[in-house]
């Protein structure tokens, strides 16, 4: 399968294609909704994108952990680590294979 | 925060924009990515996180109920994975 990796270049072509924006403002405004996602996160909230998916921070707890080359034991810290979701959505469009245009 | 407060959110700070293109944007960033996935492509977004989708193999489950073998098809899933800025925002750091 031909494994192409696409970044924010492409997500920018995308909006600029889309919107009658200057290259320079749709790669801008890519930049402020993943700063809006990021930050809304960072407050711990959970972030639902209808259609797509939700991403949700979790509490961990502390444990013991071990470094695998020495079999020390170490701490692990309790964190916030975040999950996503995929909705069903996109479950099913990444089952069907082809890409097929939005309804 | 939902998909729509993440367009008003835009809006307040694009006064310039039309509310519907606003919503166009949002809309064409997550189809775009679930069109790359759909075609089994990887998204990356540094500092964000990255989504691909892994491939999970065809296998023999059980109805947790009765206890009777199913075969499962194989298929696709999709994947995120946090980026090391975002991850390191979350923990205050």
């Amino acid at each position: 399968m031909s494994e192409h990796t696409v970044t924010r270049a492409e997500l920018s072509e995308a909006v600029y294609q889309e919107v009658g924006l200057s290259r320079n403002e749709s790669a801008d405004l890519v930049e402020s909704i993943l700063k809006e996602v990021t930050d809304a996160l960072a407050r711990g909230e959970t972030v639902k994108i209808s259609s797509f998916g939700s991403f949700m921070v979790r509490q961990k707890g502390e444990r013991i952990g071990r470094n695998p080359k020495t079999g020390q034991e170490v701490p692990i810290r309790p964190r916030r680590v975040l999950v996503f979701r995929a909705s069903h959505v996109l479950k099913s469009r990444v089952n069907d294979g082809i890409g097929k245009a939005a309804p | 925060m939902t998909k729509s407060e993440l367009i008003l959110r835009i809006g307040e700070l694009n006064p310039h924009l039309y509310q519907r293109d606003v919503e166009r944007i949002v809309s064409t960033i997550f189809e775009e990515i679930t069109t790359a996935l759909a075609r089994g492509d990887r998204v990356e977004l540094r500092g964000f996180g990255a989504f691909s989708v892994k491939r999970r193999e065809a296998r023999v489950g059980r109805n947790p109920r009765t206890g009777a073998s199913v075969s499962v098809a194989r298929k696709s899933i999709p994947f995120f994975k946090t980026g090391k800025q975002l991850r390191d925002r979350l923990n205050g750091k």
